[in-house]
């Protein structure tokens, strides 16, 4: 079998709380429509849509047209949906456009882009179940690969997925998982009888995705070239069969401006990668269909594909993190039973991981300020703002609460 | 009159006292040409001379508008003072000072705090007119229990030693002064601050201003408030253990922290720490409405501060219908009988006291009752007659030292 490029991408934009105060508490139930600073949602895609979106969607389109054996995998969150809708519904448009040529995989994942499978399996599947609907209106394709928030993944989550059907799931291929071996194949989780798990290969990833610009790298400037070649060798010593480029999509023309050449870039990089006549690209699915397990991966913790520890500490690391998240999903009984529709679709959004992100302390200690973006001035803005809004979730709660009790009592 | 703020300029209750202190020495017929470091224009100030040092005017970048944040903010734990341009202000101020005594020959010259006194000292020692020295809080009050800058305590020594007399908001400060600064004990009076009802003007409680706290009180939570600065002497990471042990007990309560101050962060991530961030109510930097209202929506006020000379707040969170926790490390306990006391660092104590009020109705009650009628008898007018009681004797002594010389 060919070996190929396994070229994944990740879309996203969560619902970003408004400064939200004390005295917005009980008073404003609205918690995402900042209309102005860094939390203005609608502001925000506009402008990532110009620079990211629908440039690359076009790119990958002739990217697409020009070479057959082109082929690129990516996940879309519903909250990206939701605003791609109401304010750049072009986009969807040309995301459709990509999806149309056959070649576009999507893959599964939550539609919130939540951490509940951390700490609610039935939450967790209702929402890997609205994806799926809203996949399937959206672009008429069921997906078969599942990917959970920040590629975050352990044993039981892999279980978790070929029960649910899955043919395959995404991981980090982190060093002290793999061992002496290389995430250049389809591995077979622990415990699981059918289900393949794709690996991401860190290091050639991150030199597109965090090192491409950086010119105190001594692979700067990176051209295609030299790229392919990596890949190659990368092949070459581990007789390898895949190499899985797993990075969020936003990378190209967003975290990687336009004018660092990264589209340029992209736009060469099929026809060098395609000069070896065993080399081609796969979607996903695709690469687990052709290719055997090598091993067994064993991940008994959960591992993600952030920072150097690649765990979870980023959202759950500090006492704010966890208790925004636990008084959060202390609600789900009462907030499913309220039947409230626009109560519900607000607790989901506030269960979106970038919030408790925002409230990540890490950089402080590390000294590593530009790691940990965020739209807020501190992580203690970002817990105020969550928690008031959160108390408001619980106020409107209350609303519902005393409404049925007044039902009750008018019945007896 | 040597100040450094004045309201609605002020970035504390530094301003607010000098303030109502100067309404009523003029009500009772003192002169007063009142300096200030800053250009701005003070609301119903009419019945005194302002005097600007300088024509800097007050930022308007944060919402409250004061004076010291031009100089961003003065660290009473640090050296950071020392580098800012807050030093050659002073200098600027002594001069000014100086001029001001020489042509205007006052009869006493009354400076306010460390950030006045070495005006103060020059004004006296160029004119030879009586220097009064009027302490609101000394450093080690300010660094809530810690050292504090060593620059500004040379300072405070200087100005203690050279003033002819010395006018202490509390017992406490008083003590201070006498036992850390080495300064005789019949040059110090004690003057607790006033409270002027007027001052805070009309005012109709507004419940939708917290509405999320109203809500849980219709719940059955009582809702303990704390209003001011969030910096080390104020107590506040005790009040949160505190907190935290009275939730225990008794899960009804509700927490609100208003204000803003270096703090802020330590005591947000403490609160999630202690696992009571959902009680706990931060309001950052709050005025008018808000302010008032932040009072009146609360049942029980705390004021668990490890030093503090007087202590404004816990009056007029008296005057909102509150029932008052207050430190013994906080002035204004001195005068004020109906209100439970503890060690600011004694929080299972503090812990008890706000479960016994969130438990008997009758004990909140008969506490909010009884300090009404005690706060209502403090007034300025009081605290003036004290000064100018002082400024007589001041220039009778001064009078006589020099005749002896």
């Amino acid at each position: 079998m060919s070996r190929g490029i396994v070229l994944y991408l990740h879309v996203h934009q969560p619902w970003r709380v408004k400064p939200y105060t004390v005295f917005n508490t009980g008073n404003d139930h609205e918690y995402f429509n900042a209309t102005a600073g860094d939390v203005d949602n609608a502001f925000i895609m506009r402008k990532v849509a110009e620079k990211s979106y629908r440039p690359m969607n076009a790119l990958l389109l002739e990217m697409l047209q020009t070479h057959p054996e082109f082929k690129v995998s990516l996940s879309i969150t519903g909250t990206f949906i939701e605003q791609a809708r109401l304010y750049t519904p072009d986009v969807i448009d040309s995301f459709k456009a990509l999806v149309d040529t056959g070649r576009v995989e999507i893959v599964a994942e939550t539609y919130y882009h939540s951490l509940a499978f951390f700490y609610s399996r039935e939450e967790f599947e209702r929402q890997v179940k609205a994806h799926e609907d809203l996949i399937l209106e959206t672009f008429s394709v069921k997906p078969g690969v599942f990917r959970n928030t920040e590629l975050s993944y352990t044993n039981s989550l892999a279980k978790w997925a070929e029960d649910a059907g899955y043919k395959g799931i995404l991981c980090e291929g982190w060093d002290p998982i793999l061992g002496w071996r290389s995430p250049n194949h389809v591995y077979r989780p622990a415990g699981t009888k059918n289900i393949g798990l794709l690996m991401k290969n860190y290091r050639l990833s991150d030199d597109l995705a965090f090192r491409f610009s950086n010119r105190a790298w001594e692979g700067w400037p990176l051209n295609t070239t030299t790229y392919t070649d990596w890949l190659n060798t990368a092949l070459d010593g581990t007789e390898g069969k895949i190499i899985n480029l797993f990075m969020d999509y936003e990378t190209f023309g967003e975290h990687q401006w336009e004018d660092t050449g990264i589209f340029d870039f992209m736009r060469a990089l099929p026809g060098e990668w395609l000069k070896n006549e065993n080399n081609t690209f796969y979607t996903t699915s695709e690469a687990i269909d052709a290719h055997q397990a090598a091993d067994v991966v064993d991940v008994p913790g959960v591992i993600t594909w952030a920072d150097t520890e690649r765990d979870l500490t980023a959202w759950l690391g500090n006492a704010m993190q966890q208790e925004a998240l636990k008084y959060l999903y202390e609600l789900q009984d009462d907030i499913l039973r309220s039947g409230d529709d626009g109560l519900i679709n607000d607790w989901r959004r506030l269960q979106t991981s970038d919030h408790v992100y925002y409230m990540c302390t890490k950089w402080s200690k590390d000294g590593d300020v530009h790691a940990y973006f965020s739209p807020y001035d501190s992580p203690y803005d970002a817990f105020l703002y969550f928690m008031n809004a959160l108390r408001d979730v619980r106020y409107r709660l209350s609303a519902h609460k005393q409404h049925h009790f007044t039902l009750e009592n008018s019945i007896v | 009159m040597l100040g450094w703020e004045l309201p609605p300029h002020n970035s504390g209750g530094l301003g607010v006292a000098c303030y109502y202190l100067a309404k009523a020495l003029a009500r009772q017929g003192a002169e007063i040409e009142f300096v200030l470091p800053y250009s701005a224009h003070h609301p119903d100030t009419e019945f005194m001379n302002i005097h600007s040092v300088t024509d800097i005017e007050p930022s308007g970048r944060d919402k409250s508008g004061s004076f010291n944040d031009i100089f961003g903010a003065y660290e009473a734990s640090g050296f950071a003072a020392s580098g800012s341009g807050i030093f050659a202000l002073q200098q600027k101020y002594s001069k000014f000072a100086i001029e001001l005594v020489e042509k205007s020959q006052p009869s006493v010259i009354h400076a306010h705090d460390w950030l006045t006194l070495s005006a103060g000292v020059a004004a006296k020692e160029a004119t030879g007119v009586p220097l009064v020295v009027h302490v609101h809080a000394t450093e080690f009050e300010r660094a809530g229990g810690g050292n504090g800058n060593p620059i500004v305590h040379e300072i405070e020594q200087e100005g203690l030693m050279r003033a002819d007399r010395i006018i202490a908001v509390s017992n406490l400060t008083r003590q201070i002064i006498i036992n850390r600064y080495g300064i005789p004990a019949d040059k110090v009076e004690v003057s607790h601050n006033g409270f002027d009802l007027a001052s805070l003007g009309a005012y109709t409680y507004d419940n939708a201003t917290y509405t999320y706290l109203e809500h849980l009180k219709g719940e059955g939570y009582m809702v303990i408030g704390t209003v001011g600065r969030l910096t080390l002497m104020k107590g506040l990471v005790q009040f949160l253990h505190a907190a935290k042990r009275a939730s225990e007990k008794y899960d009804r309560l509700a927490f609100l922290v208003a204000g803003d101050g270096e703090q802020r962060d330590q005591l947000i991530e403490l609160a999630a720490e202690l696992g009571i961030a959902d009680k706990v109510f931060f309001t950052g930097f709050v005025r008018g409405k808000q302010w008032r209202d932040a009072y009146s929506v609360s049942d029980v006020f705390v004021m668990n501060s490890s030093a503090e000379p007087f202590g404004l707040t816990a009056l007029e969170a008296a005057h909102h219908d509150n029932a008052l926790i207050i430190s013994k490390q906080s002035g204004v306990g001195e005068v004020l009988r109906s209100v439970l006391r503890t060690d600011y660092w004694d929080t299972d104590r503090l812990a008890d006291e706000i479960v016994g009020l969130a438990t008997s109705k009758t004990l909140l009650d008969s506490l909010r009752t009884d300090v009404r009628n005690e706060y209502a008898r403090i007034s300025w007018d009081d605290v003036a007659q004290n000064c100018l009681g002082i400024y007589g004797s001041t220039q009778q002594r001064t009078a006589r030292e020099k005749v002896f010389a």
